[in-house]
Parts: structure tokens; C-alpha cells; sequence
């Protein structure tokens, strides 16, 4: 039996991690995410979970500590943000290309500089190219459902990648909510044992990770990765099905609210859906035709999937937790790999970028929906007037 | 060798045959090639111990220093480097030893002044 909790979004992690119980987590403490990785030391000291739980001194060293703790043939969690996660840059791209399945919660948050603990997507948009499984998550129900499923898609003997697990930082990581948490033996049974093909602990089968590897062979484990990757898709889904038919929580690539016969649609990622779901209740009661379209895997990115889903509309509007600085007029990330999607498969929608709540500044109701009547101008006209705006921003 | 494609190779770089580097030949790398010298090699095996690339060839035999397996060593110097008989003829010789001393237990001579 579920039982349903007052937890915050690190909370739920946290008691998600304890459920899963891994084999090793090496953490260092970054806000927002310190709190999950405090209270998962709280059930270490409990003993409530086996994990070896090691204490490094950076960023760099955990994800480190994790690179040689799966590549030993353990199951790894870790947890990080912001600049832990700039820290571990370099490891992060080796843990993906040595294909150790490593499960990650990140929770995010600004870049520096300035420096800034709130939240933002500059971090997680920073390894959209290291060959991890992004997962979005709108609040800390699903930021727990997610990385349960981490581990399963992760350990996919067709995958075998790092999976990152995304929650907007202090916005779902420290409110508490209503959180469903399933029953301890029904999350082991779901996540299972971690069997590892090639564990370096294997003794009786010495091998070897991580050797030099040239002009000869690199090339060809990179397009390993990019398999992987293609599998990873089907993947996700088989893990959802189960999921949902086991705990009855409904997940695939995204979540459409109020599309199908939607006009115009707003694409988001992480808690701002959430506001955005309400704004388009709002509209709906004024009989506008609107919708939201939540992205919950970015990589790899369903971008067949997604065209299908916008096909029908008039007009769209992407809402950008980031800047890629100096990209196409300055747009944010989704906005460029969206519009790169829908012209490639040739179907035209106007689209335009809104990029919002840099370093934690908040977003409201009322400049979603000026979002909304924007786009709905642009679904009457069929023309962007301004490819990217700076939502919020004071001139 | 036939190089082959990405589907058949162990994902991740990894490599699950133990102790296959002997088939990656890395003898043409050297710039300077050891050789044992004139002077009398105590069979210590310093050099066995420190060579990072298990190129100093053991005689089965009578387990002592048989020279080097040249298609895998690197000609990093570290066998000269560390040779205790190296160390006690310099001490002795009194003088700044060229690194091609053929009084030398172990030298390094260059590749192109080598001569059989």
C-alpha cells in the first residue's frame, strides 16, 4: 500500500533513494540539492539503507567516486546543481562514455556569476551534449517517480547511461507537497537487482575501463552512444508502462494538458507547468483554444513526437529557462532544438521564444497569459513578430 | 590489423581481454633505445621491478636480466635511472657520464647512433 506524504521535492528523492537503496552515493553538498543528499545521510546513519556513503571533497571527486564505484559493478546515486554539476563537467561526460549507469538527482539552479542559488536551467542545459538521459520533473511527486525509473532505464542492458533527473531548485525542491510514496518492497521489487555485465570486481574476468583509445576506435564507441541513445527512447516508454501499470502514475516522453484541441500551446519544462496548467484553465473558462505541452525527457529528445504533437496548432510559444548565449537571436536552448525539429520534418508553425525566470526570478500567472495572448495574436496574423523575448526583464 | 566496426567492439572503450596490451606494439615510440652495457649486471632486477611497460626479458632459466623486449619498450629511461650498477660506475668514474657511456650497465642510446 502508497501512502502519501508531506514531503519537499528533496525529501521525496531522498526517501526514493532510501527505497532503491544503492550500493554507493558520493555527493557534496550544493544548495538547493544539499538537503536531499543530508537527509539521505540520515537513513546511512539509521541504518535504514546499505549504502556505502562516501564523503568526497568537490564535485569533481564524487562524480569521480561514482565513475569507479559503477564501473566496480555497484548501483550509484548521486546528487548535485548548479556549479557542483560545472565541477563535475568533465567527469559527467566520462561517466556517460564509459556507460556507467549512474543516477543523478539535479536539482536546478543558477550558473555563476552572479552568484545565485536559485532557480534556472543553465546548469542541466550545460550537458545536454554529454550523452546523459535528462528527465524533467513539474513537482517532487514526480521528481520521485522519475528517479525510481532512472535506475531501471539507466540499467537497460540496451542503454547503459547516466540518467539526470531534473526538479527546479527551493521552487519543488524545498515546498513541501502532498507526495504519494509507494511501499518500500514495491519499489525494490520495481527497480530490482542491479545485475552489472562487466563488473571490474569480477575477479575470476580481469578488464579493463576507461583505456586510451585513438583515431582508430574512438569514433566508433561515440557511435555506441548515439545507439544507446536511440534505444533509450523505447526504453523510457517500456519503463513508464510498467510504471504506470504498477503504481498507476501516467508517464511518457511529455504530458500534453488541454492540447488535442488547442489553437495555440505553450512548450515548458519542470515547475512552471505546473503555473501554466492553471493559466490555461483560465483561458479555457474564456473559451480560448490553449494548451501546454511539458516536456518530461530532453534527452534524448523526442523530436518526431513532439512535432506530432504540435502539428495542429497555430502557433506556439516555448518558454526558456536558459539562455544560449550568442545562439540564434539569443534564444534559450528548447526554443533552437524545437524550431530545428518542426523545419526539418517541414511542418511549419510559427514559434516563438519566451525566456523567463533567470536566477530564480519569479514567473506569474499574468505574464503566462500575456504569453497565451500573444501567441494567440500570432495564431490570427501568422506571423512572429519577435523571434525571443526576455520575459520580465526591467529595461 | 583489420579494424573493426562499432558493433563489434565492447561498448565504453572497455577491455574485457586480459593483458592483450602486448599485442599494441609501442616499440616505435622510442627516441632512445637501452642497452646493456660493459659493465657486470648484478641481476638485481631494479629494472624488472620499475619498467612501466614489463619490457625487461627475464631468462626462464636462470631468472635473470635477459635484455629488453624491444617492440613494446618506450625508451623512457627509467631502467637506467634506476640501476644501482649504473649509480656505483658513475660514482666511480668521477666524471659527468654521457647517457650512452658504454661503461654503463644500462644506456640509453639514440635510435639513429644505434649501431648492432
Amino acid at each position: 500500500m502508497s501512502k502519501f506524504e508531506a514531503l519537499t521535492g528533496n525529501d521525496a528523492v531522498a526517501t526514493a533513494m532510501r527505497q532503491i537503496n544503492p550500493d554507493v552515493m558520493a555527493a557534496y553538498p550544493i544548495t538547493p540539492q544539499t538537503s536531499t543528499v543530508q537527509k539521505f545521510a540520515d537513513f546511512v546513519a539509521d541504518g535504514l539503507v546499505d549504502t556505502e556513503f562516501i564523503c568526497v571533497e568537490s564535485e569533481h571527486s564524487a562524480m569521480s567516486a561514482c565513475v569507479g564505484a559503477s564501473a566496480a559493478g555497484a548501483r550509484v546515486m548521486t546528487a548535485t546543481s548548479a556549479n557542483g554539476l560545472a565541477l563535475m563537467w568533465e567527469i559527467v561526460y566520462i561517466a556517460a562514455s564509459n556507460r556507467c549507469p549512474i543516477a543523478m538527482s539535479l536539482v536546478n539552479r543558477a550558473l555563476s556569476a552572479p552568484i545565485n542559488i536559485h532557480c534556472d536551467h543553465s546548469d542541466v542545459m550545460g550537458i545536454r551534449d554529454s550523452g546523459w538521459i535528462i528527465l524533467f520533473s513539474e513537482n517532487g511527486q514526480e521528481a520521485y517517480d522519475n528517479i525510481i525509473q532512472a535506475i531501471r532505464i539507466g540499467e537497460h542492458p540496451d542503454v547503459l547511461l547516466p540518467v539526470a533527473v531534473c526538479q527546479d531548485g527551493f521552487i519543488t525542491s524545498h515546498s513541501l507537497e502532498r507526495v504519494e510514496i509507494f511501499d518500500d518492497a514495491d519499489v525494490k521489487a520495481f527497480v530490482g537487482e542491479y545485475k552489472p555485465r562487466w563488473p571490474l570486481l569480477d575477479l575470476e574476468h580481469p578488464k579493463t575501463y576507461g583505456p586510451l583509445d585513438f583515431y582508430d576506435y574512438y569514433y566508433e564507441h561515440k557511435r555506441q552512444q548515439v545507439e544507446a541513445m536511440e534505444h533509450a527512447q523505447g526504453v523510457i516508454l517500456e519503463v513508464a508502462d510498467e510504471f504506470n501499470r504498477k503504481f498507476n502514475h501516467n508517464y511518457g516522453l511529455f504530458e500534453s494538458y488541454r492540447l488535442e484541441d488547442a489553437e495555440v500551446a505553450v512548450i515548458a519544462v519542470n515547475s512552471t507547468a505546473g503555473t501554466i496548467k492553471v493559466v490555461v484553465d483560465q483561458l479555457r473558462d474564456e473559451g480560448l483554444k490553449v494548451g501546454l505541452l511539458k516536456p518530461r525527457v530532453f534527452r534524448p529528445f523526442p523530436a518526431r513526437e513532439l512535432v506530432d504533437a504540435l502539428s495542429h496548432l497555430k502557433a506556439v510559444a516555448v518558454m526558456d529557462r536558459s539562455v544560449s548565449f550568442g545562439a540564434m537571436d539569443n534564444a534559450g536552448p528548447l526554443f533552437l532544438e524545437l524550431v530545428a525539429a518542426l523545419a526539418f520534418h517541414g511542418v511549419h508553425v510559427p514559434v516563438a521564444d519566451y525566456v523567463y525566470g533567470l536566477g530564480g526570478r519569479d514567473i506569474l500567472p499574468g505574464e503566462i497569459e500575456r504569453v497565451y495572448r500573444d501567441a494567440l495574436k500570432v495564431a490570427e496574423t501568422g506571423r512572429v513578430e519577435r523571434m525571443v523575448t526576455y520575459l520580465s526583464v526591467r529595461e | 590489423m583489420e579494424l573493426k566496426g562499432w558493433r563489434d567492439i565492447p561498448i565504453g572503450g572497455m577491455i574485457l581481454e586480459a593483458g592483450n596490451a602486448v599485442e599494441y606494439l609501442t616499440g616505435g615510440w622510442r627516441a632512445f633505445r637501452p642497452v646493456h652495457g660493459e659493465a657486470e649486471c648484478i641481476h638485481c632486477m631494479q629494472c624488472w621491478l620499475f619498467c612501466p611497460d614489463s619490457s625487461i626479458l627475464v631468462d626462464p632459466e636462470n631468472e635473470k636480466m635477459a635484455g629488453f623486449d624491444l617492440e613494446h619498450c618506450k625508451g623512457c629511461g627509467i631502467c637506467a635511472s634506476i640501476c644501482p650498477v649504473n649509480a656505483k660506475v658513475i660514482k666511480k668514474a668521477g666524471e659527468e657520464l654521457a647517457r650512452d657511456d658504454p661503461r654503463l650497465c644500462i644506456r640509453m642510446v639514440e635510435e639513429g647512433k644505434f649501431q648492432e
